[in-house]
């Protein structure tokens, strides 16, 4: 049996989704300037695949996207991390070390001393890592709430 | 006794997770008892952090002024995703155990006490 | 140009693939089971060939330093740190490789057994991830010199290892298992991180050495030694909070239970490590070293009484690697409590390290291969209650052979490991206190008398008809098994060797806080 919402909360649910995505991925960017970073943003992310399931049903999430994709993304989150650490062994330098920091290449720029209004072009690897991590986190926090909700499932069923 | 005030309500709230923990039979309610354990530790870290006149660590359009060290921000974080990881796991184990066992609570989960 | 990478990063690598390993086998294990398999036994063996490396590099050039994120990986202090080793640091001295040692070789031969019992299982994709998230972070507990990532391994390792007992659900009482395991180590975990706090708070240093070379014996400081204390030996299941042993030994597969063993000892070390090189000489040492004897006493006595009656194969093995932790902390217990007097320390203080040391060694080693045996007979037959046990020798005979020489070595006679390590422990500890060293030999025979039990109501007696077409174990399981036995046999055949050239830099290590400090804060 299908358990939806109503009409309007749906629609107040795919408003709100754009916006807690848009709020999540800026969590996410910032976190080298700002507190926050990859968990927070991921879980803020994961939030809104909660606030779908809530509006919806869990069957809709799951004709939306399959828990293989968060699967995928949970996966690849962690070897982006991995990978960007191990990168550094390349430049002669330790795991996790920050080789792209002050390179001006990505994300290489030069962090102005002092107080400054926030350039996101800078951080070398972290913003990367955060990147990676926000993936993860989004993907592993939709899957806990899944797979909690399909064991609940089968005790109705 | 101002900035004392936090340690002992780390303490307190020690003290009620730990009791919760230890006296109450419902299995959600003791996860409950260690989350509040947890956020007494967390308290606990985010206070030693605490400088009086110190601001926050962040560079970005920050007032002039003292910065304190963010280590222990850091060190609170990290536990508290790692109560997110254990505080899921202990509740998908509590579905599963009321759903076998058809309780939660502790008294009456005892198959492996022979 | 490779190799020098490899030995450079040597230590950052060993935690590092494991945990790509476990990363990526939900995706791989999509492709096929045996493309899974592959890859995780692929994983295993990079891991130990490394784990090896390592061991190699620290026997033959010392302490090892590995700095996350610096230019180089000696450079502990940054030029504008001020003195503070603000990165975190991996250090290996010679009693992390032991242990590095240890859980590379069990891990291998777990995996392998792993690989053939539970090929037929739903779930694995899971349950690889879980395994090797484990392995690695039972090498990051062993290698790390920095608390709070101790902490972090260890709340890692509490999870992984969790999930694992929980693996087979089984009517809920697994998950039981795991549930009690999991609210243990918690609760365990967050008195760790109190403690964790409370030395940030004086001393404002996370880095083991930087702390060591701080910290003085105020009231917060032993606080913190007593939350440490706690903490660990609820997880390395010592007596008084050994209550979730039993179950989680006995409810989770074998391989796992095997690997449960090596992640107990991991807190165990950990407690020597920060009583010897975190507090070393501050702490008043005779009344903690005392205290480490009692703990261990007490779970010796108090492991095999429980182990006698018990009906399940794998709960009476559990309550023996009680008993067994016992020894350990009673041997390192001996050597704390004479810590300060270089007298005595050289007279049998050393001694008594050495044997808790190695006995740490040997009992992954014989107890992970008692566990397996249990295993292969529970896959065969498919109960664990001996009573309905019998006349397997008749079937499984190599299963058998292999489960005599853990039985022989873990009660401690002469020609296998367990004897080795025990007679270190009863020489030095009769020297300190005659009494222990004799509760050490009753416990001894208790335990053999135990297992002189099993050993009959599993393999002797006639032919049951009920198990008369029973197959012998598979093969990659004997593999798996026959590893851990040859060791067995190896470490048993040439104590002095081992003794010698693994067990006394560790011992030494382990007691030599200096070294320690000023491998990681320069010549200071």
């Amino acid at each position: 049996m299908l358990m939806r919402m109503s009409k309007i909360v749906r629609f107040s649910a795919d408003l709100l989704y754009a916006g807690i995505l848009i709020f999540g991925f800026y969590v996410i960017m910032h976190g080298h300037l700002t507190p926050g970073g990859g968990f927070q943003g991921g879980a803020v992310i994961a939030t809104a695949v909660a606030l779908i399931i809530v509006a919806y049903s869990y069957e809709d999430l799951l004709a939306m996207v399959s828990k293989l994709r968060f699967i995928v993304q949970e996966s690849a989150g962690l070897v982006l991390f991995l990978g960007i650490a191990l990168v550094a062994v390349g430049f002669g330098t330790t795991v996790f070390a920050n080789y792209l920091a002050n390179s001006g290449s990505l994300f290489g720029m030069v962090v102005p001393f002092g107080s400054n209004p926030g350039e996101l072009n800078t951080g070398g690897v972290m913003p990367l890592m955060n990147i990676a991590v926000g993936l993860e986190v989004w993907g592993a926090l939709a899957l806990v709430v899944l797979y909690m909700l399909s064991g609940i499932r089968e005790k109705e069923a | 006794m101002f900035l004392n005030l936090p340690f002992i309500v780390v303490v307190l709230l020690a003290l009620i997770g730990i009791a919760t923990i230890l006296l109450k039979r419902n299995l959600i309610k003791i996860f409950l008892g260690l989350t509040i354990l947890t956020s007494s530790v967390n308290l606990f870290l985010v206070t030693l952090g605490y400088r009086e006149g110190g601001i926050a660590p962040i560079y970005t359009l920050s007032p002039a002024g003292v910065m304190v060290l963010p280590t222990p921000h850091a060190l609170t974080l990290t536990n508290i995703v790692i109560g997110v990881a254990t505080t899921a796991l202990m509740l998908s184990f509590a579905v599963i155990i009321y759903r076998r066992y058809g309780t939660v609570n502790v008294d009456e989960i005892r198959e492996l006490r022979e | 140009m490779i190799s020098e990478f490899i030995i450079q990063n040597a230590p950052a690598l060993l935690i590092a693939v494991p945990l790509l390993g476990a990363f990526l086998s939900p995706l791989i294990g999509r492709i096929s089971r045996d493309v899974r398999a592959l890859w995780v036994l692929a994983i295993i063996t990079l891991t130990t060939l490394l784990g090896l490396l390592v061991a190699y590099l620290v026997y033959t050039g010392g302490t090892l330093i590995y700095v996350f994120g610096a230019a180089a990986p000696t450079l502990s202090i940054p030029m504008d740190s001020g003195g503070i080793p603000i990165r975190i640091i991996l250090t290996l001295d010679a009693l992390s490789a032991l242990m590095v040692i240890m859980t590379v070789t069990v891990g291998f031969s777990v995996i392998l057994y792993s690989l053939s019992s539970d090929s037929r299982r739903s779930g694995l994709e899971a349950y690889y991830t879980l395994f090797l998230l484990l392995i690695a972070s039972v090498l990051g507990m062993f290698t790390t010199g920095d608390l709070f990532n101790f902490f972090v391994f260890l709340e890692i390792s509490s999870l992984a290892a969790a999930g694992l007992v929980a693996y087979k659900v089984e009517k809920g009482k697994a998950v039981e298992a795991g549930l009690k395991f999991l609210m243990v180590s918690a609760i365990g975990g967050v008195f760790f991180l109190l403690a964790t706090g409370i030395l940030y708070g004086q001393y404002n240093a996370l880095n083991i050495a930087m702390l060591a070379s701080m910290i003085q014996w105020t009231p917060l400081d032993k606080l913190a030694l007593v939350l440490i204390i706690v903490a660990l030996a609820a997880k390395c299941g010592s007596v008084p909070m050994h209550y979730w042993t039993p179950d989680a030994y006995s409810m989770a597969p074998a391989a796992v239970t095997a690997m449960l063993v090596v992640v107990s000892q991991a807190s165990l070390y950990g407690l020597f490590r920060f009583c010897f090189t975190l507090y070393g000489l501050t702490l008043t040492y005779a009344v903690i070293g005392w205290t480490l004897i009692t703990l261990g006493v007490l779970s010796m006595v108090v492991g095999v009484t429980m182990a006698i009656p018990q009906k399940d194969i794998k709960r009476l093995m559990a309550y023996h690697s009680i008993s067994q932790t016992g020894y350990m902390l009673l041997g390192v217990g001996v050597g704390l409590a004479v810590l300060g007097d270089q007298a005595l320390l050289s007279s049998y203080g050393f001694t008594a390290i050495e044997g808790g040391i190695f006995h740490i060694f040997n009992n992954a080693l014989y107890k992970g291969l008692l566990f397996l045996t249990a295993g292969a007979v529970i896959l065969r037959i498919g109960t664990s209650d001996m009573n309905r046990m019998g006349g397997l020798g008749h079937n499984m005979k190599w299963t058998m052979i292999l489960f005599i020489i853990g039985a022989l070595a873990i009660a401690g006679i002469p020609p296998f490991n367990g004897f080795a390590s025990k007679f270190l422990i009863y020489e030095s500890v009769f020297a300190f206190n005659p009494i222990l060293s004799i509760i050490a030999m009753v416990v001894s025979i208790l335990t053999l008398a135990s297992f002189v039990k099993v050993f009959h109501s599993v393999f002797m007696g006639p032919r049951l008809p009920e198990y008369a077409d029973v197959k012998e174990a598979p093969a990659s399981l004997l593999i798996g098994m026959a590893i851990l036995s040859g060791l067995v046999i190896i470490t048993g055949l040439f104590p002095e060797f081992f003794v010698q050239h693994l067990i006394a830099p560790a011992a030494h290590a382990l007691a030599d806080q200096s070294g320690y400090l000023a491998a990681v804060l320069g010549g200071a």
